[in-house]
């Protein structure tokens, strides 16, 4: 399974390179670095867009879930729970500015982490995360 | 190559420093609240302020509420907005430089919210209750739901369209 999943991200961002080239990129190292924090912790069966789609649907324990602000379509534009302000799709095959930037993809989930589960994502949650958004297109 | 974090690190503030330095020196020093002339402005500010709501300008709070705000953007009002210390650090600067200079009682707690000041609340006491309470508007906050401009900072008159 852990098999099929990293197979199809590196299509997906095979994809991605296509139209993208230094997105896909970007996405890959980031992808690369989750993956190689998470596997030092024992029984890593590498990431599940199920399990991101429902660590991302969730409630954990505060009112809001990641779909409060992100909707629970990644293809669709969201807004900000509090303020309304307008946020841009999540899924990268969609908006293709998404997870270029390291910096950017650890300052909020630095931020939203803590706001939605009051603590820091692990890298499996994370991993899980970006592998379900890759799998999004509509 | 054998630079250290640390010293990229450095480099890597001096070089967002500079850059603060010079979009602060073109920056105009207006205290005409609706910003009739050019309105300060910083990168910084402007990307990492304007994620979750517009920017809201500087010349609206004083320097303590700055102060005050930015040594707590973990806890931001109901959410974490915190910053790295470098770019946390140009952006107060900015924000100080280029605050109100009314008068304010020394002792007393800062005000966080702009739309809590004495300012704010004779500005807009022709306001209706109805559209305070307009879905579209929802918080005071909302600059931008009846200042049609407030993303460029500009809050006259004439920008004005308020939700039925
Ligand atoms: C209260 C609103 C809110 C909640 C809840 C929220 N986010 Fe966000 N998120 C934002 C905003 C605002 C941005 C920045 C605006 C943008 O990038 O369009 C953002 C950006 C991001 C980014 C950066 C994307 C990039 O382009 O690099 C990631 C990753 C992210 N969110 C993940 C999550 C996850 C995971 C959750 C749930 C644990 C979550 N968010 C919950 C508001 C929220
Ligand atoms: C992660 C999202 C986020 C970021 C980033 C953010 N804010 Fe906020 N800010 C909020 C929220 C949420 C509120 C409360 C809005 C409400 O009550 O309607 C708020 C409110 C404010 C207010 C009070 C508005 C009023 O009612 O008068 C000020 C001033 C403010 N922010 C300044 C800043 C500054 C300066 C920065 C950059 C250092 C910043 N914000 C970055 C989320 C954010
Ligand atoms: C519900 C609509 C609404 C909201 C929300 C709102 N304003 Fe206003 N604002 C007005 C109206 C109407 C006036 C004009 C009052 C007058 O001149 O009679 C005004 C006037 C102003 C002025 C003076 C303009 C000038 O040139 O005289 C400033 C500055 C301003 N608002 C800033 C803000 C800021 C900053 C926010 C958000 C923190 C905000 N407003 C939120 C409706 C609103």
């Amino acid at each position: 399974m852990s098999r099929a999943f990293s197979m199809s991200v590196l299509l997906v961002v095979a994809a991605m390179s296509a139209v993208q080239p230094a997105g896909a990129e970007t996405f890959g190292q980031i992808m690369d670095e989750f993956a190689e924090s998470a596997r030092s912790t024992p029984g890593f069966q590498g990431f599940s867009a199920a399990n991101g789609e429902q660590f991302f649907k969730a409630t954990h324990g505060n009112d809001w879930s990641c779909a409060s602000c992100h909707t629970e379509n990644p293809a669709s534009s969201g807004k900000h729970a509090k303020t309304s302000k307008l946020i841009k799709p999540m899924a990268p095959l969609v908006n293709p500015e998404r997870f270029t930037d390291p910096a950017k993809v650890e300052k909020w989930f630095k931020r939203n982490c803590n706001d939605v589960l009051e603590r820091a994502c692990t890298a499996q949650e994370k991993g899980d995360v970006l592998t379900y958004l890759l799998t999004i297109n509509k | 190559m054998s630079i250290d974090f640390g010293s990229a690190l450095r480099m890597f503030a001096a070089v967002v420093l500079l850059g603060g330095v010079m979009s602060v020196a073109q920056a105009d020093d207006d205290e005409h609240e609706g910003g009739r002339r050019s309105v300060a402005t910083n990168a910084a500010w402007q990307a990492e302020c304007g994620e979750c709501h517009v920017a809201f300008p500087p010349r609206l709070l004083p320097a303590a509420s700055w102060r005050e705000m930015m040594a707590g953007l973990d806890k931001h009002f109901g959410t974490d907005a915190s910053l790295e210390a470098p770019v946390a650090q140009e952006i107060g600067a900015f924000l100080e430089q280029h605050a109100s200079r009314r008068k304010i009682d020394p002792a007393a707690k800062p005000l966080l919210r702009i739309s809590e000041t004495r300012w704010f609340v004779r500005e807009h006491d022709e306001v209706p209750q109805r559209v305070w309470k307009n879905p579209l508007v929802k918080s005071p906050s909302n600059c931008a739901a009846c200042h049609t401009e407030a993303e460029s900072g500009d809050y006259r008159e004439r920008n004005i369209r308020m939700p039925k």
